[in-house]
């Protein structure tokens, strides 16, 4: 008799349900995965490198190209490593707008990981949904920053600017017209903070309208209950963070564990799941959703109601007035200082995490008193989830593979970096 | 021998013609519809740049297909590579023979229709497994490996499903299994046979390989199954195939259990009338579910599909036979005379 041997397949790096560039090494037994190999770093792109190379600043676009569906966290991790080796303070209006737009990524993150998991387990009708809810953050982000999604709106000592007071409007085009227009129109009447609201009102609903197509889904559960579990003393021991952890069932959330920005200012609870499958993983993502929709309602409820600063009254980091520069010398020089060599950081190392849609994200920084950091480290919870793909498919068939990509939401750019 | 050939071009290749290129049209235009009804349902604009409300969009699809090249990959068997997107659009042609459009319009008023077309359908399978095979690649041979496994489970539930209209028409033949099913909404098979028709209309989904039951093809899993090696007008064949399959499943599931031609309605009036545009209209029903399903729901996993198959569908279609048998011979309702 002839000896059997095992099916070998690649899947990926080119594969519609790869999520960017994964490589996938699949030993099948039939449609059983026997071993799963995953290689990383088609997508590397020396980020860590090349920080060390340019002033502090200057690096922060790079962060919002690491996990590019989950922008201003990375941002957000970025800048609080900067302040806390400056050692210096951030304004709560500051605080309570990076609290919104974290909350706002999360929505962004989730929306298109329910897409593309909708997607990968066929649910087509789901990708475009969240896509058209996604479209409304996209302007919030182009509203404050000007980019719709490598936005660069954090600064060590604050943010970029103030809210804008009038949200842009769509004008009369050829595609664009009447009813079109009214509705596309519909929340642009106020300032970007009306917007938000509008949009959080709404959102609720629309979430509503995703669980119903997926909640009691025969389907879906079958593709989704009892696949991938991972009992929470593996998530724990494979450094599992974010949803990943929650869904087995541990409580764990930097807002609320070591609370950063305006965290412990506004209300919220942290779902987690029980089997620690990909179906529980799911109602955590989705209860997440609701959860930063109340953040975001609060926030905006705040900072209507509370005008101030929202960058660090602190020429060495922060550029000052235009309108000073003109007649003050001192501020002339601080400009021409700040822009040409930055700033430079006391000696010595942080760690600074945040809790980014996907999970802790960290940012380890070591500064040598120059204006470049001396060494910059990013810890990716991609990276993390993505290296337990293996015990995580063994025995599962083909099509749940793809069912653990989707619910480990992993996105190259931060994996590889 | 001139009577033959007068009678083989003349009476009946006209109606060959006229069927093949009305086939060929509806699938154009039911891309077109499925592309149309599917972006309906995901708030977006479908295909609108071609022509008027991008109707002429089946024609520049065809178009690029056919002057696209046809690679054929590294190693793969060249003569089994065509040949086998042909089958698979010949048996979906073929099964049209017997279709019964209207009281005598029918190309073979065979006593097999029924038979005939379970063989032209199961048929198709081996288009599936030849291509899989004839690639030379590891996905495609996955999804033939899928298919053929799928296909092959669904014909069992698909003809025990059968089974239960030939135990309900006692005759094979499509046009007579309409005629049975005489006067009214209320004489349709549909009602003594509930189950079965469920059952067949989703096995029919999972026989053209179709969302929920796409696994065969299975796009985020392995990308396109068996047709992922083709290009150019091998692939065009096997989309015509599929959705000729579609069509027919859609047309036998009216004829067989909603009364094929005849009007729902009874009395003299002119909507009491049959006509081949209810038969039309039933069938459209049925595509229109077709993308639907698409639309909404996410895949089954290949293994949930077999036990939905042998598991579910079998057991019910071989109990409800026997209800059927024992309605029949104890003539319980209205649709036994």
């Amino acid at each position: 008799m002839a000896e059997i041997k095992n099916y070998t397949m690649n899947f990926g790096p080119q594969h519609p349900a790869a999520h960017g560039v994964l490589r996938l090494i699949l030993e099948l037994d039939g449609e059983v995965v026997e071993h799963a190999d995953p290689h990383v770093g088609l997508l590397h792109r020396g980020t860590e490198k090349l920080a060390e190379t340019k002033p502090y600043n200057q690096s922060i676009g790079y962060m919002d190209r690491l996990d590019y569906v989950s922008m201003m966290c990375n941002e957000h991790a970025y800048v609080r490593a900067i302040e806390q080796l400056l050692g210096i303070e951030v304004p709560i209006r500051a605080q309570y707008i990076r609290t919104l737009f974290d909350e706002i990524t999360r929505v962004r993150n989730h929306l298109m990981w329910i897409g593309t998991h909708g997607l990968d387990l066929g649910a087509m009708a789901l990708f475009l949904y969240a896509f058209r809810e996604r479209e409304h953050c996209m302007d919030m982000y182009e509203a404050v920053s000007g980019a719709r999604m490598h936005a660069t709106y954090y600064r060590p000592g604050g943010v970029y600017r103030d809210l804008p007071d009038h949200m842009p409007q769509y004008a009369e085009s050829k595609w664009t017209k009447g009813k079109n227009l009214a509705s596309a129109n519909e929340w642009r009447d106020g300032s970007l903070l009306d917007f938000i609201d509008a949009f959080s009102d709404d959102f609720t609903h629309k979430i509503n309208e995703y669980r119903t197509l997926l909640q009691d889904n025969r389907i879906w559960k079958q593709r989704t209950v009892g696949i991938g579990v991972v009992s929470p003393e593996q998530a724990k021991a494979w450094g599992f963070t974010g949803p990943m952890l929650r869904g087995s069932g541990v409580a764990w959330d930097l807002r609320k564990k070591q609370t950063y920005a305006a965290y412990d200012k506004v209300d919220f609870d942290i779902p987690v799941g029980v089997n620690g499958d990909c179906y529980d993983r799911y109602l955590v993502r989705m209860e997440e959703m609701t959860q930063s929709n109340r953040i975001i309602k609060q926030c905006v409820q705040w900072l209507k109601a509370n005008p101030g600063p929202v960058m660090v009254d602190e020429y060495k980091v922060a550029p000052p007035d235009r309108e000073m520069m003109k007649e003050d010398m001192e501020s002339m020089i601080h400009h021409f200082k700040l822009f040409t060599e930055g700033y430079t950081v006391p000696a010595g190392e942080v760690y600074a995490a945040v809790e980014a849609p996907k999970g802790e994200f960290g940012v380890y920084m070591i500064s040598d008193d120059s204006n470049k950091p001396f060494r910059l480290k990013l810890r990716a919870p991609g990276f993390a989830h993505l290296s337990a793909m293996n015990d995580m498919v063994k025995g599962h068939m083909l099509a749940d593979v793809v069912a653990v990509i989707g619910t480990m939401d992993i996105v190259f750019g931060e994996i590889d970096r | 021998m001139i009577e033959t050939l007068n009678f083989l071009i003349f009476d009946n290749l006209i109606y060959i013609l006229a069927i093949v290129l009305g086939v060929i049209l509806t699938v154009a235009y039911l891309t077109y519809f499925e592309r149309k009804v599917i972006a309906f349902m995901h708030v977006r604009m479908g295909p609108n740049r071609v022509g008027p409300r991008g109707l002429l969009q089946p024609f520049a699809d065809v178009l690029k297909l056919l002057t696209k090249e046809i690679i054929f990959p590294k190693n793969a068997n060249k003569f089994l590579f065509l040949i086998a997107p042909i089958i698979t659009l010949a048996t979906a042609f073929a099964a049209w023979a017997v279709v019964p459009f209207q009281d005598g319009w029918v190309l073979a008023d065979i006593n097999a229709g029924l038979v005939y077309v379970l063989a032209m359908t199961s048929l198709g399978v081996y288009g599936v497994i030849i291509a899989g095979w004839a690639s030379n690649s590891k996905y495609a041979l996955l999804g033939a490996l899928r298919s053929a496994a799928q296909i092959v489970s669904y014909e069992i539930a698909m003809g025990f499903a059968l089974v239960g209209v030939l135990v309900a028409a006692g005759t094979l033949n499509l046009s007579d299994i309409v005629r049975a099913q005489e006067g009214g909404l209320i004489n349709w098979y549909v009602w003594p046979l509930l189950p079965l028709f469920v059952i067949y209309y989703i096995s029919g989904v999972a026989e053209t390989n179709r969302a929920p039951f796409d696994v065969a093809e299975g796009e985020s899993e392995i990308v396109a199954g068996f047709h992922v090696e083709y290009s150019g007008a091998a692939f065009a064949l096997f989309f015509l195939g599929e959705y000729a399959n579609m069509i027919i499943i859609s047309a036998l599931t009216a004829i067989m259990f909603l009364g094929g031609w005849y009007s729902p309605f009874t009395g003299d009036s002119w909507i009491a009338q049959p006509s081949i545009f209810w038969f039309l209209g039933k069938t459209s029903i049925f595509l229109y579910a077709f993308f639907w399903f698409r639309a909404s729901l996410p895949r089954y996993r290949y293994d949930q599909i077999m036990r939905l198959g042998w598991k579910v569908f079998i057991p019910i279609t071989i109990v409800w036979i026997m209800v059927v048998a024992v309605m029949k011979v104890y003539h319980i309702g209205p649709w036994w005379n």
